[in-house]
């Protein structure tokens, strides 16, 4: 068929494009987690300041849409890169700038993954590291961060399959990942109904068979911790 | 940000450079209206389509639970973009020629604004959809056997007994999907609608105060939230049931 010769013909694009919206998932999946550890860890600090600012910059974030936000990013990230490194503007900005964007978004999202999860810890624990002489910091490092993080599993990993759906939105910075490229492709070959269900049928059952795999391990989690 | 950026707040009530009889501000509302309209249609769409959607799901048969969870399984895991992209160039495809041509013709911004809110409508069903299961998912089991044991029929029993319970019980999840609504109708943009956040992009780069303009679309949207949150919040107190939770 003409349409399977065309996208065959565009999968070397595709796979480039799909690289991309790999590489930024996967980059903002970390720095998300763990900027997100850092604000969930200050919301619940003694310190009230820290306390406020984590609570300001997940409400904020978490009211302004992802589009605005990418925006905001593709705006601000190549004068913050020029200034603060001295590279040339023409660096891969585009690239960078989601990176930045998605891993500040998710974090506050990611956040109140965590706050849950470090919440679900009993209260005596940390009692119990400070009665050991640990500080505020080594307790949730050592004792408490990690049983939450383990308990947060699943919801970390289903939020990183919305975050690797949410990477299409990049198309407004006109950044060429796997959605754009396929669009690219569609416009270049007049293949428009053929390439938007072909990125649908893509991103549905990679997203699928991801959050068929957080089935298995939370049901593997489960049996194990009953041993 | 560089030393050389001049704010000038005084933009917005700049008559536009079209030539149009307007200010940047008149652009900034047209968005807005535009924003408020499409994500309070789309609303309506998911909120019926997802209750009905949710009670399939849980329905004591297993074809329509099927269509229940498959609904969602397609809805959820495709990208927005992608379903918006699909509505507004697969759909007029692949429908029956007529019906095709029909939405062709329509004026080009009836056609966005009536095809992205089918798009958000039935994109945030799904996610209704599965608030409404964990709602339902809350009562018990005896209430439904008990409801049918007084004689209530299976409709009357979800009518009457279950529904009302489950609906309160979603109210949270389902304030924070209206919030998500306005913030998804974003999407929009990308197929030329003139949203808020168009408007602001395109207030952007006719005027060059970029700063201006995307701090102006930012805070409209923050306040839309507030409002959202503050009118559920009312909604919530306001249909409280004695005896079930958050109820004093």
């Amino acid at each position: 068929m003409d349409i399977l010769h065309a996208i065959s013909n565009s999968l070397p694009a595709l796979a480039d494009g799909m690289v991309i919206t790999l590489q930024i998932t996967a980059v903002s999946v970390v720095a998300g987690i763990a900027w997100g550890a850092a604000l969930a860890v200050m919301r619940l600090s003694p310190v009230k300041p820290l306390a406020w600012f984590s609570q300001a910059y997940v409400m904020l974030v978490r009211s302004v849409p992802l589009v605005m936000v990418l925006l905001w990013f593709f705006l601000m990230v190549p004068q913050l890169i020029q200034g603060l490194f001295g590279l040339s503007p023409r660096t891969d900005v585009r690239l960078v700038s989601a990176m930045v964007a998605f891993s500040l978004f998710e974090a506050a999202y990611y956040s109140e993954i965590i706050r849950a999860g470090v919440q679900a810890v009993s209260r005596g624990q940390l009692a119990a590291a400070s009665a050991l002489g640990m500080s505020y910091l080594m307790a949730m490092r050592l004792i408490v961060l990690p049983q939450a993080m383990r308990a947060a599993v699943p919801a970390l990993l289903t939020q990183g399959i919305v975050l690797f759906q949410d990477t299409s939105l990049v198309y407004v910075i006109g950044l060429a990942d796997f959605f754009r490229t396929s669009k690219n492709v569609a416009d270049r070959d007049g293949t428009t109904v053929a390439m938007i269900l072909f990125a649908g049928a893509v991103y549905l059952a990679i997203s699928l068979l991801a959050s068929g795999a957080v089935k298995v391990l939370q049901r593997g989690k489960k049996s194990f911790e009953l041993i | 940000m560089g030393s050389t950026y001049k704010w000038n707040w005084g933009i917005f009530l700049d008559p536009v450079s079209t030539g149009e009889p307007a200010t940047y501000l008149d652009w900034l509302l047209a968005g807005l209206q535009n924003t408020v309209v499409l994500a309070l249609a789309s609303s309506a769409i998911a909120l019926v389509l997802g209750v009905a959607m949710g009670i399939m799901r849980c329905a004591p048969n297993r074809w329509l639970a099927a269509i229940g969870a498959l609904y969602v399984a397609l809805f959820r895991n495709v990208p927005v973009i992608v379903q918006l992209f699909a509505w507004y160039f697969v759909v007029p495809e692949i429908l029956p020629v007529h019906m095709g041509t029909w939405i062709k013709e329509l004026p080009s911004m009836t056609q966005m604004m009536a095809l992205s809110t089918m798009c958000l409508g039935l994109y945030m069903a799904a996610r209704v959809c599965e608030h409404i299961r964990a709602g339902l998912g809350t009562l018990p089991r005896g209430q439904r056997f008990a409801a049918t044991a007084l004689g209530l029929t299976l409709f009357q029993a979800y009518r009457y007994v279950l529904l009302p319970v489950a609906l309160r019980v979603a109210i949270p999840p389902l304030t924070s999907e209206l919030i998500n609504v306005f913030k998804n109708s974003a999407v929009v943009s990308t197929i030329g609608l003139l949203d808020l956040s168009a408007q602001s992009q395109q207030l952007a780069e006719y005027t060059g105060q970029p700063y201006e303009a995307f701090l102006a679309a930012t805070l409209v949207y923050i306040v839309i939230n507030w409002i959202v949150m503050v009118i559920m919040h009312r909604v919530e107190r306001k249909v409280r049931l004695p005896g079930y939770i958050g109820s004093k």
